[in-house]
């Protein structure tokens, strides 16, 4: 399956990024998550020995960044081991997580495993709120990880889902991120995949709460300089050209979803694209030769406005599943897009939403409930899926 | 930012710094991120053990590449390494 095609086609750069989504289990239940709707689907975890293959051949290739993630890792009791032999194997070692299922003593044995980086979550600012989106009594723990994630002198990144329901309290979260004394800080706009797409109408922030939260990030931006680094981004619909999705198709990032299947993002999985499993191949051959990986490499595959586009190096016509998501085709252009004949469905779509915030906050009601990230929502999700094929 | 040459100075904790042989190059590593380095700087970086001394460094620099005067170029590459946090002084 390898080396068919001209030269030029077969030049692909080295994975740089391994994304190992450990698990899909999580003790939290957050409306916004990233994983697919799926979850309930994916019963048969790859082994410690199938992990650390997966992470000597990604090694072996040049990837540097290796991330744990999931689900939640700490799910994972290998979780040590896996970061021993990835640290051994010289990978630069991320920990993404709730912090739920960690204690001292966990922190301080991935610190002896060589762990070089943790990433906690948090899901807004104040207790109450905290607990109603992440489904769980964890806030104070977390805050208590933080505290010692940082005595063991790790550098620590905050990540915060940004999304309407906590986008007023960014003060709050920064002085929050402040006090525990993050190297970074990731005010992560959610974007609108998996379980974010089906709550999109009650957590799209409106035009209004975004200009005002980007004031504030900005304060303090410049005055957390030097001690804090802030990374702010708003969520794409409001732009009017798509972002480089992963730096391009198959160019930096890797992920391996817990039953071993290699996808470029981790939201690819959603495509009507057959994408290989580690357990049937190397990550040389799926990375170099797999169909699903030269799927949307280079600009063959772009049609209108895309193929003519000047910018098409620039964001390689953004994010294919957002292409197909919002248009059923994923080689056209992301409708984020202004070029794009769908981008004003999207506006549209967004005025409709900013429409229902306004009742909201009108009659103080909550709106529809939110569809919170759990198995029993999955396996409900999948049989209707199911019903409707 | 004025550097004293009697100081001992190590790569900070939160920052990695190690050759990477498909780069073909020496890269710092930090969270969910990675900058290669130079070919100098990767020399000046590697040097960076937490017990030498900036002048020690410097002068291994001039006999190893048999050059004199490359004070001022690693002082200046120095002030920005410190800058962007990746270096400070070991207390």
């Amino acid at each position: 399956m390898t080396q068919v095609g001209s030269e030029t086609k077969n030049k692909v750069n080295p994975p740089l990024w391994l994304l190992a989504e450990l698990t899909y289990r999580c003790p939290l239940q957050c409306p916004y998550c990233s994983n697919p709707l799926e979850i309930s689907k994916y019963q048969n975890e790859l082994s410690t020995e199938d992990w650390v293959r997966v992470m000597q051949q990604a090694r072996k290739m040049g990837a540097t960044q290796l991330g744990f993630s999931g689900g939640e890792p700490l799910v994972r009791p290998d979780l040590e081991e896996l970061i021993q032999e990835a640290r051994g194997m010289g990978y630069y070692t991320n920990l993404i997580t709730s912090g739920v299922g960690m204690d001292e003593a966990r922190i301080k044995r991935f610190k002896d495993a060589g762990l070089d980086h943790i990433q906690i979550s948090f899901q807004a600012s104040d207790e109450e709120l905290n607990n109603f989106l992440g489904g769980t009594k964890t806030f104070q723990h977390k805050k208590e990880m933080a505290r010692i994630v940082k005595e063991y002198e790790y550098p620590m990144v905050l990540n915060i889902v940004i999304h309407r329901k906590n986008i007023d309290q960014i003060r709050d979260i920064l002085d929050m991120t402040v006090e525990l004394k993050a190297d970074y800080v990731e005010l992560a706009s959610t974007q609108y995949y998996g379980w974010s797409r089906i709550n999109v109408d009650q957590l799209l922030p409106t035009r209004e709460q975004l200009a005002r939260a980007e004031i504030i990030a900005k304060e303090y931006q410049e005055k957390m300089k030097g001690k804090s680094r802030i990374i702010y981004v708003i969520p794409d619909y409001f732009e009017k050209r798509p972002k480089p999705c992963m730096n391009g198709w198959g160019a930096i990032f890797l992920t391996i979803a817990p039953d071993g299947t290699a996808l470029p993002c981790h939201e690819a999985g959603q495509l009507p694209i057959e994408f290989p499993n580690v357990k049937d191949f190397s990550i040389s051959d799926i990375w170099n030769g797999s169909p699903g990986f030269n799927h949307f490499r280079g600009f063959e595959w772009m049609k209108e406005p895309c193929r003519s586009c000047p910018e098409k190096e620039k964001d390689f016509g953004g994010c294919r599943c957002q292409a197909f998501m919002m248009t059923g085709d994923a080689a056209n252009a992301d409708p984020v897009c202004d070029k794009s004949p769908y981008h004003q469905e999207l506006q549209d779509d967004v005025e409709r939403i900013a429409k229902l915030a306004e009742q909201e906050k009108e009659h103080k009601t909550e709106g529809k409930p939110l569809v919170f990230r759990n198995m029993k929502n999955s396996k409900k999700i999948v049989k209707e899926e199911a019903a409707d094929v | 930012m004025d550097i004293n040459k009697e100081n001992i100075i190590e790569v900070a904790p939160t920052f990695r710094v190690q050759w990477e042989e498909v780069q073909d190059c020496y890269v710092v590593l930090y969270p969910e991120g990675m900058v290669k380095l130079s070919q100098s700087a990767g020399e000046i970086m590697k040097r960076i053990d937490g017990q030498t001394t900036i002048e020690s460094i410097i002068k291994n620099l001039e006999t190893t590449f048999s050059e004199a005067n490359l004070e001022s170029d690693i002082i200046k590459f120095l002030e920005v390494a410190y800058d962007t946090g990746w270096i400070r002084n070991k207390k």
